[in-house]
């Protein structure tokens, strides 16, 4: 049950270390991140601040950027404000949802 | 007191039928509830509607009908769904006729309505939320208005002993925690045992999505047989913590991440999930992996529920038009872009646009930069790209000279393009306001199949 934290000399870039997925909620996108073994969440912590994460996405978020931790979980949480092009029903965008945005941040080198 | 036994059989309008019949068959369940209607598929639902009074109901509720009924009847297992979308009346009848065909005998259909809250928005000119405007601003184009019905308007449904419940418009968590409080007997105001029961209902909702489904990363992620997925099912114990599971001898599987990616799936605040019925409080839950595909979780809780439930608006937004077409081999991201620069030059002189200028767009090539413009886009050579261009335009007519203008790119533009599509759709957008619990009144009508001797 209790994975003691990854030898990160290995280990490259977030994807290695962590699943990510997003959703829609509005115009708001939700993105969650999980580390595979919940011993690496300080990695996470350190990371994904919410202006990494709003840099990341420049161009594509255009507000702001709110984090949840949940430590115990072994997991960050975002929501990205003005994320959706007005939202799923009216954006011109193909992934209305924002489904895609989850693994686009899995590429942060570590 | 035995746990009671709820599985998921659709995350979506479009889902696979086959894990809910066997979750029909071998789960022995006491309920299969099936969530079905999302803001784009009640818009499309209500446009039916519109069209013929008589349809507006779920375009797969025949097939799933068919496919579950047998082994529900037979189970025991009561039905719980959503897929009466935009004409649960209309719905409950079809229920009963796809009955009737399979050979069944007896069969109480549960129909529960009160979500279409059009009238009340006609008249009451409450603020939009996420916007400065109010309702008022929708006048001439509004079309529909659904509220979230909550877990209290299936109870009656539920109380009869219906085999098969059909909804409009309820928050999806309430079509799972409906049945919970009343086995359970769970008050209405047992928030922190209302907040359990709906993070059950949030981890079942988007069915394969806690067991398996959207997750697998090929080498970082393995998931075995999606090609044969299970659906969710949990075990529920009294006190709201539960088991989820899924089917022995299905593809996919129940673990912690699986969980976990469900747990904060489109939640925002976890402290605060917003629902018809309560508030729920997520900051605190934890899984524990029991065996292989067997997750307990506990540790959600609740505070009382919002005064007001929400409400989507539907509103004409204009059309959208949209034409593609692929560009593959040496220099294919080349030639892509060079008809793109075609198609800005196009739009860009009035003489040459037929209407499309100075309208929104997006003009992007697939492979390289569609999905998150140009700053995360692939700098590599792909092989293959596909254009596209996606118009907001205010008439069909401009809308169609979307596609068109990506069609005279066969002969007018670079070479070797193929594969062109085009499309037309009405844009129906969706608002949200907040209405008065005291505005809205559920109604549960009961239809009976009683034939035979």
């Amino acid at each position: 049950m209790s994975m003691p934290p990854t030898d990160l000399t290995a280990k490259r870039t977030l994807r290695d270390i962590a699943i990510a997925r997003s959703g829609d909620k509005g115009n708001r996108a939700t993105l969650s991140v999980i580390a595979l073994v919940a011993a690496d969440y300080p990695v996470l912590e350190r990371l994904l601040t919410e202006e990494r994460v709003r840099a990341h996405f420049a161009g594509v978020v255009q507000g702001p950027v709110q984090r949840y931790t949940l430590p115990h979980l072994g997991a960050v949480h975002f929501v990205m404000f003005d994320a959706l092009d007005g939202g799923v029903t009216r954006s011109l965008a193909l992934d209305a949802h924002g489904k895609t945005l989850g693994s686009a941040l899995l590429d942060l080198p570590l | 007191m035995t746990p009671y036994r709820i599985g998921s059989g659709a995350g979506y309008a479009g889902d696979r039928i086959d894990p809910a019949v066997d979750l029909a068959e071998r789960g022995e369940l006491d309920a299969l509830v099936f969530e079905c209607l999302a803001e784009r598929t009640i818009a499309l639902a209500q446009l039916r509607r519109a069209t013929n009074p008589a349809a507006g109901y779920d375009l797969m509720l025949k097939a799933r009908m068919r496919a579950v009924l047998p082994a529900c009847v037979r189970n025991g297992v009561t039905i719980i769904t959503n897929m009466g979308a935009a004409n649960p009346m209309a719905a409950g009848q079809v229920v009963l006729d796809v009955a009737r065909e399979l050979g069944i005998q007896r069969l109480r259909v549960a129909v529960v309505t009160g979500d279409d809250v059009l009238p009340w928005a006609q008249v009451h000119n409450a603020p939009l939320i996420d916007s400065s405007d109010s309702v008022r601003s929708l006048d001439g184009r509004l079309i529909w208005a659904n509220d979230y019905l909550g877990a209290d308007a299936l109870l009656p449904a539920l109380r009869a002993e219906a085999n098969v419940v059909i909804t409009g418009r309820v928050a999806d968590p309430s079509l799972f925690l409906a049945p919970l409080m009343l086995h359970f007997g769970w008050a209405a105001d047992d928030w922190p045992r209302l907040g359990q029961g709906l993070l059950v209902g949030h981890l079942l909702e988007c069915a394969a999505q806690v067991s398996g489904g959207y997750l697998a990363d090929p080498g970082h992620v393995d998931m075995p047989d999606l090609h044969r997925v299970g659906f969710p099912l949990a075990e529920v114990s009294a006190d709201g913590s539960a088991v989820i599971t899924k089917l022995p001898g299905t593809g996919g599987r129940v673990d912690r991440l699986s969980c976990i990616a469900q747990l904060l799936y489109e939640v925002e605040d976890p402290t605060n999930y917003l629902q018809a019925d309560v508030v729920g409080d997520f900051s605190q839950v934890r899984f524990s992996q029991l065996a292989p595909d067997r997750v307990h979780v506990h540790g959600a809780s609740g505070h009382a529920r919002p005064e007001q439930l929400k409400v989507t608006l539907g509103y004409r937004d204009g059309f959208m038009g949209e034409g593609q077409i692929s560009y593959a081999g040496p220099g294919a991201r080349a030639r892509g872009e060079l008809a793109l620069s075609i198609l800005r030059h196009r739009l860009q002189d009035a003489k040459l646009s037929h209407g499309l200028t100075g309208l929104e767009h997006r003009a992007e090539l697939i492979g390289v930069n569609a999905m998150h413009g140009p700053q995360l886009g692939a700098d590599r050579e792909p092989y293959e790209v596909r254009l596209r261009l996606a118009v907001r335009c205010s008439t069909c007519a401009q809308a169609e000279a979307v596609g068109q203008e990506v069609e005279a790119l066969y002969l007018n533009g670079p070479a070797g393009g193929g594969g062109v599509t085009q499309s037309v759709r009405e844009v129906i957008a969706a608002a949200s306001t907040l209405v008065p619990r005291s505005s809205v009144r559920p109604r549960c009508d009961i239809l009976e199949l009683h034939t035979g001797h």
